[in-house]
């Protein structure tokens, strides 16, 4: 179906090719996962299925790329658009139309297919992705999910042979990304179609895969059967780190799997305990009663909290359940519309924005709109000056955080990890006693993500208190000492990682639900009980 | 009880917005061809009517009172304004405004003065024949959907109809996204006001906006948009030569219909060679673009109907203008209670058929939960 013939792409402003020799042959049917970490060609790679690499992003692009039996030397992306359907990222940013129902029309019209066709194959991929309750309803007002299926949807309608989706579930919460999941494996199983899908998130999607396709960074592509692949060094999700562990053979690629060949392990660690986090210390922001509402809308509802120095809190819920609402009002800068929040005495929302950031620091889910100037090190400085710090602090902070970046960087062009640290640096250089940061973890693969976790449990061990938002249960598990759960603006659940997060299915993060009635959450836990390296 | 089959009422749904545009032009060429405030005030309750009884519950459809109010603020500003500088010695005399002796450079303005009975009286008919203009075009921008009226221009008109569609849909994330950067802003307590702020708050949504647009445009590259119009570069120059002409010759046309003094050469033969000129344009541009519209709106007798009462008040009101001017521009000189003339009067009438000739518009609870409804019948 999809054909890479020696094909090297090298972008205009560089000298090193981000794919180089490329051979590559993937049938019909497969639903092939693309891994690598970020920068490492995965969007290139996706780019170059449907033309948009080089025909719309530039660049050089030699040897050829067959799909269907087209050359998208002569095919730009509109004359692939009955073959290939893409869905970026943001779906929201792809729409073009503002109701469901024109969105999945859309393309069909531009490959001027007749009116009753166009009406029939709306109502079939109504029905196949579950929109047809939403049919009418504005796009912008969709959930995360809903919005990833229209997107889905609005492709698909064109009988796309092959289907290319770049991360669809890094924004979504687990039971949303489980039904975009749900609905992409029953195009493979019953349509045929070929998937080729990047993921950060491996624990959620490599039991469906038929492939995995590895980019190392170096420009080349591994391609293998899944067992094959997590045999050796590829990121893995934490059950293949659990299986590489305790050396199972196969190594297990999903819960069932593992499960069935955990019993010796469990039968070890019976007994044991995983190492309980620092104690909690004092009482650093205490809330009470918070409501936030936007007109009727109430986002959050009396809420108390109360944040100890020395913890990292995770704030779970559904896309829409207050957390940031909840964040931006414990900050001071979001409405309030009622309750008290105090730190050291202090409500950060009375006095200036200045007093507000010396007692709380929040980096907010786009971390990009608090930088605006040409590079890393005028951004440094700037922060050093607003904050009334001698030169040279952020500087030193985020070399702490993150060291070896290249301060002539321009800030728009690091990478995620990267954007993520210079902003915690900035928000940092106040020294505030409570940091909160809005999902961090969007976007970040593997290895920035456990960078993040040490860096939080380091700024909760120099006495801050650390609330982090997020989707990703396998982060939680190795970050937080204690989870809180909102649903419409309430607390559901509050308690130590290991109480919430075992008792949930949802939330359950995947060793846990191997080793499961035992209390261990990570691989690292078990690795230091079973005192062998992870 | 059996039901009655000689006439069903049509099924609701949603009218071609062409057709509810024609008959708002039609209404409103009648408005433009008469000041009296008799006639003006029956043709804005007709347009009042129809929009009460056949709009739908979208949110354009809630404008119409935007436009009431837009148009008593023309009367008043006009009555004002009027008052103000156009003072005149002859007629019923009102009240005096003390007058302001001009520079001699502005000779001819008078500021201030006496204002007579007539002279507001002028200005409140002028303002009201603007304000049912406007009336006018707020009802059809009610009635019609105007994302839908934009898919039914031409086709060779489509990517300029799907560029204004793209830009409705970013100016509301330009403006959340200033929000957005600006309530980021404090997080950072960056001191910088002014000149500064403002770079600030500009830089990180205008590199938003530009990503997004990418994002856009790669999207719809990749879903075939402007796909199969390669056209030949040559037909390409004669569709925009064409237009561009035509354009042209139109305005020219306009212009000397409206103005008596002009050649005759310029009125009717210019606005038909115009006509001509960009309707063969848009026909060469239409054959190279191959699409196709998903649900199109249907013409049917309905949309004909509609249509017909606004072409036909339209033309019977230029008839009786030609035949009789008096009777649609009351005397101001000496003043006289205005009359009320019977042929025009029932062409505006014929203005309100389409309350109960359009179909009913479809409304969102009907299309959300059709089987509640069910249930509770």
């Amino acid at each position: 179906m999809i054909r890479l013939e020696h094909v090297s792409v090298t972008y205009p402003d560089s000298v090193v090719p981000v794919l180089r020799d490329v051979d590559l042959r993937l049938p019909e049917g497969e639903l092939c996962l693309v891994l690598g970490r970020t920068g490492a060609g995965k969007s290139t790679l996706l780019g170059t299925v449907n033309g948009l690499v080089p025909h719309f992003t530039g660049g050089l692009l030699s040897g050829r790329v067959l799909v269907d039996g087209r050359d998208t030397r002569t095919h730009p992306p509109r004359e692939l658009a009955d073959v290939v359907g893409v869905v970026g990222q943001d779906p929201l940013a792809g729409f073009v139309t503002d109701t469901v129902e024109e969105e999945l029309a859309y393309a069909m019209e531009q490959l001027a297919l007749p009116a009753d066709v166009m009406r029939k194959r709306v109502e079939e991929a109504l029905d196949l992705l579950g929109l047809a309750e939403l049919r009418s309803r504005p796009l912008r007002d969709l959930s995360g999910g809903e919005q990833q299926r229209a997107a889905i949807g609005a492709v698909l309608t064109c009988h796309p042979r092959v289907l290319v989706l770049d991360e669809p579930t890094s924004a979504l919460d687990p039971t949303a990304a489980e039904e975009v999941l749900a609905a992409v494996t029953r195009l493979v199983h019953d349509l045929g179609v070929t998937v080729l899908m990047a993921e950060h998130r491996l624990e959620r999607v490599l039991q469906y895969a038929d492939r995995v396709l590895y980019l190392p960074g170096d420009g080349t592509v591994r391609s293998g059967l899944p067992a094959a692949m997590m045999a050796h060094d590829v990121p893995a999700p934490p059950v293949v780190e659990l299986g590489r562990l305790a050396g199972w053979d196969p190594v297990p690629l999903s819960v069932r799997d593992a499960r069935r060949q955990a019993g010796p392990l469990r039968e070890r660690l019976r007994g044991r305990r995983p190492a309980a986090f620092a104690s909690a210390g004092p009482v650093a922001l205490r809330a009470r009663d918070v409501v936030v509402r936007y007109g009727d809308v109430i986002a959050v509802r009396q809420v108390d909290l109360d944040l100890a120095a020395g913890q990292v809190c995770a704030l779970m819920g559904r896309n829409g359940a207050g957390k940031s609402s909840l964040l931006w009002a414990l900050q001071g800068s979001g409405r309030r519309a009622g309750g008290t929040v105090e730190v050291d005495g202090q409500d950060p929302a009375v006095g200036s924005s200045a007093q507000a950031r010396a007692l709380v620091g929040l980096v907010p889910q786009s971390a990009a709109d608090l930088l605006y100037l040409e590079t890393v090190d005028a951004e440094l400085v700037q922060a050093d000056t607003e904050s009334r710090r001698p030169e040279g602090t952020t500087a030193a902070l985020l070399e702490q955080l993150l060291p070896g970046i290249d301060r002539d960087t321009h800030p728009r062009d690091l990478s995620e990890g990267q954007r993520l640290a210079l902003v915690l640096a900035v928000q940092l250089v106040s020294s505030p006693r409570v940091v909160l940061l809005d999902e961090p973890t969007r976007g970040l693969d593997y290895r920035a993500k456990a960078r993040l976790a040490a860096v939080l449990r380091r700024l909760a061990t120099e006495g801050k208190a650390v609330v982090v938002s997020t989707h990703d249960v396998e982060f939680v598990a190795t970050a937080a000492d204690r989870v809180v759960v909102l649903a419409e603006g309430e607390v559901v659940a509050d308690g130590s990682t290991a109480d919430v997060v075992l008792s949930s299915p949802t939330f359950a993060p995947q060793v846990a639900k191997v080793l499961n009635p035992l209390p261990w959450l990570t691989v690292g836990d078990v690795a230091t009980a079973l005192d062998v390296p992870a | 009880m059996a039901p009655d089959m000689s006439w069903t009422e049509p099924l609701p749904r949603a009218l071609h917005p062409m057709a509810w545009w024609l008959w708002a032009l039609g209404l409103a060429t009648a408005a433009s061809r008469t000041t009296n405030p008799l006639l003006i005030a029956v043709l804005v309750a007709v347009v009042g009517y129809v929009v009460v009884c056949r709009r739908g519950d979208a949110p354009w459809a809630r404008a119409f009172s935007a436009y009431l109010i837009l148009g008593l603020l023309v009367i008043a500003l006009r009555v004002v304004f009027n008052a103000l500088i156009g003072a005149s010695d002859d007629g019923h005399q009102l009240f005096a405004l003390p007058s302001v002796a001009l520079p001699g450079w502005a000779k001819g303005i008078d500021l201030g003065g006496a204002v007579t009975a007539e002279q507001v009286l002028a200005a409140v008919y002028e303002g009201l024949r603007l304000a049912a203009l406007i009336c006018c075009v707020g009802a059809a921008n009610a009635l019609a959907n105007p994302k839908r009226a934009l898919r039914s221009l031409p086709p060779a008109l489509y990517e300029i109809g799907s560029a204004v569609v793209v830009a409705l849909t970013l100016a509301p994330q330009l403006v959340e996204s200033v929000l957005r950067v600006r309530r980021a802003r404090r997080l950072r307590a960056a001191p910088g006001k002014g000149l500064r702020n403002l770079r600030a708050i500009a830089m990180p949504v205008l590199e938003d906006a530009l990503s997004r647009s990418l994002q856009l445009a790669a999207a719809m590259d990749s879903r075939g948009y402007g796909r199969s119009n390669g056209a030949p570069q040559g037909l390409r120059r004669t569709t925009s030569a064409f237009v561009l002409t035509g354009l042209l010759a139109l305005c020219l046309g306009l212009y000397g219909l409206l103005d008596g003094t002009a050649p005759p050469l310029v009125g009717l033969p210019a606005l038909t060679a115009g006509l001509v000129l960009s309707g063969a344009g848009l026909a060469i541009g239409g054959r190279r673009v191959r699409r196709s519209t998903y649900r199109p709106d249907p013409w049917r007798r309905a949309e004909w109907a509609v249509g017909g009462c606004g072409v036909v008040c339209a033309g019977v009101m230029l008839v009786a203008g030609s035949y009789d001017p008096l009777l649609l521009h009351p005397s101001l000189y000496p003043l006289v209670w205005p009359d009320l003339p019977l042929l025009p009067l029932m062409a505006i009438l014929v203005g309100v058929l389409p309350a109960w000739l359009a179909p009913r518009p479809v409304r969102a609870a009907a299309r959300r939960a059709p089987q509640l409804q069910a249930a509770a019948a």
